[in-house]
């Protein structure tokens, strides 16, 4: 194995990287716009959870305490009240799921409705026969509380939306321009020279290593700057995760690139790997709650491995100890997919 | 001294083809070889077999007399004839990624001369004409310093100065002490550069020896050609060979006195008389019946 070949090999791709503008400023863009998307629509606005509807009532969102209704459902938090002029038009909302329960402002005795397929109706109606409820009347209990910084939805989905940006570029940055090579000969005029598969292999990756942590760095800082993340953890413990996490989705875009010739078929394949990936691997929501051979199917990816990852020690705070076993899965999964990569390989 | 390169009994196959059926030459040092045959001939097929770019089902390939070893793929230099290169490098930069793969490269300045890439060095691959990007591949095969030089139809599709151009690049190579190994179509590409062609058909080489020894073995004398209109008058009585070829005749002749003598007896008019020596078109026309470009 020669450094210099591989270091020859590792600046090439680079430059067709870095030299091919519109893919270049794409990879710095998409996940920029996808964040700042995410941040407008969620970014500083309080958490809502339900939606009340309350008539008659000026048209719009309401300030609670200018309401007539019970005092307690006024005082509950994460929930926004939502004006209508009649009835009629606050049950039309209702019946389509936009608001989960509406309520007729006045005094006692009060009236409401919710609708009969609505969960989130069902919930709400408990906390309204809740609060009516007279203080003696609530049952014994003891309360505890878990002291916790609030974590927005944002600071949840970032990691996520980088993740994600990661597998695409890793997946079709080494598997989708392997095959292309392939197919256009490139690999032939390469294998008439001294050059090895395992070099040409491992440079072909280290490449998109270098290319990944560079556009985490970049876009990481850059978002940041805009919308101040809270980062419970270590950055750079954060960043091997990312690290790591890139090893092991270059190493299964070696994988990918390891026979093929077609690109259609290739870009099938790719697809078929990542959308389960990305939506099983909580991206974009959680996984709780789900079946159990959903959550267990989830494990062998590596995007859950590099998610878990990060959001222990983002959101948790958690140090490298505390993420040992998704470390020492990524690791073992870039060992497999390296070998079978390698073993798999063909020039033509 | 045992010859560069040997093949004996080289046979490819694909499903349903023998794209290379028992084919066997030797190959001295320092001389440019060349395969010539029409497409499908299976000249690509055969220099792809000993470049070790594909497996051969049946044969053997000796390099100085030995099996092909590690170091055969530093010691040969390869132009492809359809290849691509690592996108959105300039041909200096395509260069060096080259030289960086080997040994004991080539000088760079040295290339860039040789071949003649001055002008366009600092461009984009992917941005230079057909006769420079010629250049520009025959150069990566000289990045090296091959002892044994592979070119693949080097000036398919380039126009005659183009061509011109590249063969004495080739010529140049050649004097330099490199042996050639060559595919062509052209008969007038291996009549200018090779020392001894093997004449392919099918997979099969049919004839192979220096390009005027073919000649003189598989043509007799001259082709003399003349306006049909011309030998009307006499047509039915020459003695001559004559055949019709649109508006022209052609007459085969072994001996072009007697030949001339007969015509001017018939008072036949020879002011649009044209006189072509035997080539290596001829050798193939009368080897096979076809043309090479057929």
């Amino acid at each position: 194995m020669h450094i210099k070949r591989i270091w020859v090999m590792f600046k090439a791709r680079n430059f067709e990287f870095f030299r091919d503008k519109a893919s270049f400023g794409w990879n710095f863009l998409f996940p920029f716009l996808l964040v700042a998307g995410f941040g407008i629509l969620f970014g500083g606005r309080e958490y809502v959870e339900y939606k009340i509807g309350v008539f008659p009532a000026p048209t719009g969102a309401l300030t609670a305490a200018d309401l007539e209704i019970p005092e307690g459902l006024r005082n509950t938090r994460f929930v926004q009240f939502v004006g209508f002029a009649s009835r009629d038009e606050a049950l039309i909302k209702l019946r389509h799921h936009k608001i989960d329960f509406v309520i007729q402002a006045g005094p006692a005795p009060h009236q409401y409705w919710i609708s009969d397929s609505s969960h989130k109706g069902y919930l709400v109606e408990k906390i309204f026969q809740a609060s009516l409820m007279p203080p003696q009347m609530q049952p014994a209990a003891r309360k505890g509380q878990v002291p916790s910084a609030p974590i927005r939805y944002i600071d949840w989905l970032f990691p996520g939306i980088l993740a994600m940006n990661m597998m695409f570029s890793a997946l079709w940055g080494v598997g989708y321009v392997v095959v292309r090579y392939r197919k256009n000969g490139t690999l032939r005029r390469l294998k008439a020279t001294p050059l090895t598969a395992l070099e040409y292999l491992t440079a072909q990756m280290l490449s998109r290593l270098f290319l990944l942590m560079f556009t985490l760095a970049v876009v990481w800082f850059g978002c940041d700057l805009i919308f101040e993340f809270n980062v419970a953890g270590s950055l750079a413990d954060i960043f091997l995760m990312f690290f790591l996490g890139s090893l092991s989705l270059a190493a299964l875009g070696l994988v990918l690139a390891a026979r093929g010739v077609s690109e259609e078929f290739t870009t099938g394949t790719l697809n078929f790997i990542s959308w389960p990936m990305m939506f099983l691997s909580e991206v974009w929501f959680s996984l709780e709650g789900a079946p159990q051979w959903v959550k267990q199917m989830s494990q062998i990816f590596p995007l859950t491995q590099l998610l878990q990852g990060v959001r222990k020690i983002t959101n948790d705070g958690a140090t490298l100890a505390g993420v040992l076993p998704e470390i020492g899965l990524l690791v073992a999964m870039t060992i497999f997919f390296l070998a079978a990569g390698a073993y798999l390989f063909s020039w033509d | 001294m045992p010859p560069i390169l040997e093949v004996r009994h080289l046979r490819k196959r694909y499903a349903g083809l023998m794209a290379v059926d028992d084919v066997s030459f030797s190959i001295p040092a320092g001389i440019c070889f060349g395969l010539l045959g029409p497409n499908g001939a299976g000249k690509t097929t055969t220099l792809e077999v000993i470049e070790g770019i594909i497996q051969p089902t049946a044969g053997e390939i000796l390099y100085k007399g030995r099996s092909r070893n590690s170091r055969f793929k530093d010691e040969i230099g390869i132009q492809f004839q359809h290849t691509a290169l690592l996108a959105m490098l300039t041909v200096e930069e395509a260069l060096n990624v080259f030289r960086a793969l080997y040994q004991a490269p080539e000088n760079l300045e040295y290339l860039v001369d040789q071949c003649q890439l001055g002008e366009f060095r600092h461009r984009r691959h992917e941005n230079i004409s057909g006769g420079q990007r010629q250049r520009f591949l025959l150069a990566l095969a000289l990045v090296n310093r091959p002892q044994l030089l592979f070119l693949d139809e080097p000036s398919t599709g380039l126009d005659p100065q183009a061509r011109h151009n590249l063969w004495n690049i080739v010529k140049t190579i050649r004097a330099a002490g490199k042996t050639i190994i060559l595919t062509t179509h052209y008969m007038e590409e291996a009549q200018q550069l090779c020392d001894t062609v093997a004449i392919m058909d099918h997979g099969r080489i049919i004839a192979q020896g220096a390009p005027e020894e073919l000649i003189r073995t598989h043509c007799e004398g001259v082709t003399v050609v003349l306006p049909r209109g011309s030998i009307d008058h006499a047509q039915g009585a020459l003695g001559l060979p004559v055949s019709v070829d649109g508006d022209t005749v052609r007459i085969q002749s072994a001996n072009i006195d007697d030949c001339l003598r007969e015509l001017m007896a018939w008072k036949v008019d020879l002011s649009e008389m044209t006189v072509q020596s035997p080539n290596l078109e001829h050798v193939f026309l009368n080897l096979t019946g076809r043309q090479l470009r057929e």
